[in-house]
């Protein structure tokens, strides 16, 4: 069992959303990417933000920086992280707090590294922009960075291009950037997507292994429920801009409530009942595909895929209902996926 | 879970061949000691495909799966090696390439680039067949046809472009031009990995569907081994251009017998909070095929190996019985100290 996170009584948590909006606008229609998130991490809580393409995950993520262009973006709500309005920080101040807060690692790191300056180049300007220290220092920073990410002949590699590391060696020295100025949190989007298998896995238990040393607070966005479980502390399953059922790890993947969240781990839970894949059965499908962000409707946007919807459900937002403590689900069925478990 | 002995795959004959096929992609310069630079992509590989059986294969990224997909198809042309159909020779007066292409078809993982975006779906999936010599009409009616079998209502859909539909819609579309010309045998590479999860269930139910009616066999190329491990009869694990080994589906999967085949399943996720996966079943990222390593391919990376292993490369073959496995461990009279001595 690994350690639960401390979230001692009284200590705020280092990461508070609460009902965040973002929308696109500069298309035909506005796209209403994220429709009232409501998400904290806990100090030292590795979560995991999960869903499909367009539901909206790293565009929550990238809000956490403000990574989004402000012409274009319309952003509403509220994220506090360690003790920063990041929606009102001035230019200079929010400069301050990505890197030195938090950072984020993403998918693929051949385009998020710098091609024209050497890895070990990018970390000590990272340290040189946020503390004042010699350069000197900030090499021997780096070079503890590549060790601590288990980056073999770390002083040779330092000097390397992006382009003249492998896949997985990239990812590590991405994690190495971001971990520079020591941030407290760190926001992975799809960091092991692009992996092979055997790769993957190693990416997994280094993030895990830097969150348990570091304590790190870690929010973790990734389609795969699978790498999500082999990390996270609680999990958060998005659907079409919203948190649609939340909870623990463990009770998400063997309780889950939400129709939305049980079609997805099917197929994910290698050989549990009710998920596994058998061959020569059907898969349990859910039918259509998500709804249009520029025009949602009124009521849930699952309810037109959902087997369980009834009129109520398309009417109005279903409120999050608690199902378990610390697990929530935003569905108005929940009393009938609970009878089927 | 009991592990109820499971009935071999129908054992259909074989329909597809492989033979010693070898791919090397010639690179800009040359190798220190004056021989030419090349990737190896593929390198000697042997395999069959039975009819009506689905085979998978998996592999990393660089083990050469897709390039043996399109040697298969004969998409690029294999350095060395033949590829037999029917028990005719690809290529051959017996079977010309275009004879060969109406039988064998072919699916992609980008649904998008593999769609002219300028032809509406249905003209797509007609146009193959009129370059066959099938009547206009007579091809648009049957394109029609194929979009219901797909599950893309002809009325609504054929009219339109590739970028007014999903990505589970075009692949649906690819699913249904890959059969209009009625091939026996579908090569999926990566056909539904980019897809979403709820999305690529519903496709994989699709391709079974087809598979019964249409009598079909499938190469089913992929990386997650969840999904190859639902759709097929016979698995093949590639690594560095070669088979590392090869056997039915439940017995591959349970009783794994390379060691990469083992590291390979065990770096699934676990899917379960209380057994986490606690060590990295291997270190490191697959070697550059460029420069593989001598002897066994994956020595670099095993934890069995030994010296024997740099210096002798192993064969395909069933050894001590089971199915066929390429390691010095499972070899006779190899000289690693876990096989047993003299053949």
């Amino acid at each position: 069992m690994s350690a639960r996170p401390s979230i001692a009584a009284g200590e705020p948590p280092l990461v508070r959303v609460r009902d965040l909006h973002v929308t696109f606008s500069g298309g035909a229609r506005p796209v209403r990417a994220v429709n009232g998130v409501d998400l904290t991490v806990g100090r030292g809580e590795t979560v995991a933000l999960i869903g499909e393409s367009g539901s909206g995950k790293s565009v929550t993520l990238r809000a956490l920086l403000r990574l989004h262009p402000p012409r274009r973006t319309a952003i509403t709500g509220q994220v506090q992280v360690a003790g920063h309005d990041v929606l009102a920080l001035a230019a200079r101040p929010l400069a301050d707090y990505r890197g030195k807060v938090a950072s984020m690692i993403f998918q693929e790191p051949l385009l998020a590294l710098d091609p024209v300056y050497t890895v070990g180049r990018q970390i000590t300007e990272s340290i040189l922009r946020h503390e004042s220290v010699p350069a000197a220092e900030a090499r021997q920073r780096a070079l503890q960075l590549f060790e601590r990410v288990r980056i073999p002949s770390p002083e040779r590699r330092l000097d390397a291009y992006p382009h003249e590391m492998s896949g997985g060696m990239r990812q590590r020295a991405m994690i190495a950037l971001a971990l520079a100025c020591r941030p407290q949190l760190l926001l992975a989007d799809e960091p092991t997507t692009a992996l092979d298998a055997t790769v993957q896995i190693q990416i997994l238990l280094l993030l895990r292994e830097l969150q348990r040393e570091l304590g790190l607070s870690i929010l973790f966005v990734t389609h795969d429920i699978g790498a999500a479980i082999e990390v996270a502390d609680r999990v958060a399953v998005m659907y079409a801009g919203r948190i649609v059922e939340e909870g623990p790890a463990r009770d998400v993947v063997r309780h889950s409530r939400h129709p939305y969240t049980r079609a997805l781990l099917v197929g994910r839970a290698g050989g549990q009942g009710e998920h596994a894949m058998a061959r020569g059965s059907r898969l349990r499908t859910i039918p259509g595909s998500p709804p249009d962000l520029s025009s949602l409707p009124p009521g849930c946007a699952f309810a037109e895929r959902c087997p369980l919807a009834q009129d109520a459900c398309r009417a109005t937002q279903p409120e999050s209902v608690a199902v378990a403590p610390g697990h929530v689900a935003r569905c108005l069925r929940t009393d009938v996926s609970e009878s089927e478990t | 879970m009991s592990a109820a002995p499971q009935p071999p795959p129908a054992a259909g004959r074989t329909l597809l061949e492989v033979r010693g096929l070898v791919k090397h992609f010639p690179l800009k310069g040359k190798r220190i000691d004056g021989s030419p630079a090349v990737v190896r992509a593929v390198d000697g590989i042997d395999f069959q495909v039975r009819e009506g059986e689905t085979l998978g294969v998996v592999g990393e990224s660089g083990c050469g799966k897709s390039t043996a997909a399109r040697l298969l198809m004969r998409l690029i042309e294999p350095t060395a090696g033949e590829v037999v159909f029917d028990g005719m020779g690809v290529g051959s007066r017996d079977l010309p390439l275009k004879a060969f292409r109406r039988q064998v078809q072919m699916v992609f993982q980008d649904s998008y680039s593999s769609l002219n975006p300028r032809l509406t779906i249905e003209d797509s999936i007609a146009f193959a067949p009129r370059v066959h010599g099938t009547p206009a009409r007579e091809s648009v009616e049957r394109a029609r046809d194929l979009l219901a079998r797909v599950g893309l209502e002809p009325r609504r859909y054929a009219e339109r472009y590739p970028h007014e539909l999903s990505g589970g819609q075009r692949q649906r579309v690819n699913i249904a031009r890959a059969l209009a010309l009625q091939p026996r045998v579908v090569i999926l590479d990566e056909a539904t990995s980019a897809l979403d999860k709820s999305v690529e269930a519903q496709v994989l139910n699709l391709l079974l569907d087809l598979k019964d009616a249409f009598g079909l066999t499938y190469v089913f190329i992929s990386h997650d081994l969840h999904v190859v491990r639902y759709i097929s009869d016979r698995v093949m694990v590639m690594y560095l251009g070669q088979v590392a080994e090869l056997g039915p589906c439940e017995s591959l999967f349970h009783e794994p017998r390379h060691p990469y085949t083992r590291a390979l399943l065990a770096s699934m996720p676990t899917m379960d909070p209380d057994r986490r996966t606690e060590e990295a079943p291997l270190a490191g990222d697959p070697p550059n095929p460029i420069n593989p390593p001598s002897g066994c391919r994956f020595h670099t990376r095993c934890a069995f190996a030994e010296p024997v292993c740099a210096s002798r490369p192993p064969t395909l073959g069933s050894g001590y019985g089971g199915h066929p496995v390429s390691c010095l461990m499972h070899e006779p009279g190899s000289g690693h100290s876990a096989a047993r001595a003299g053949a």
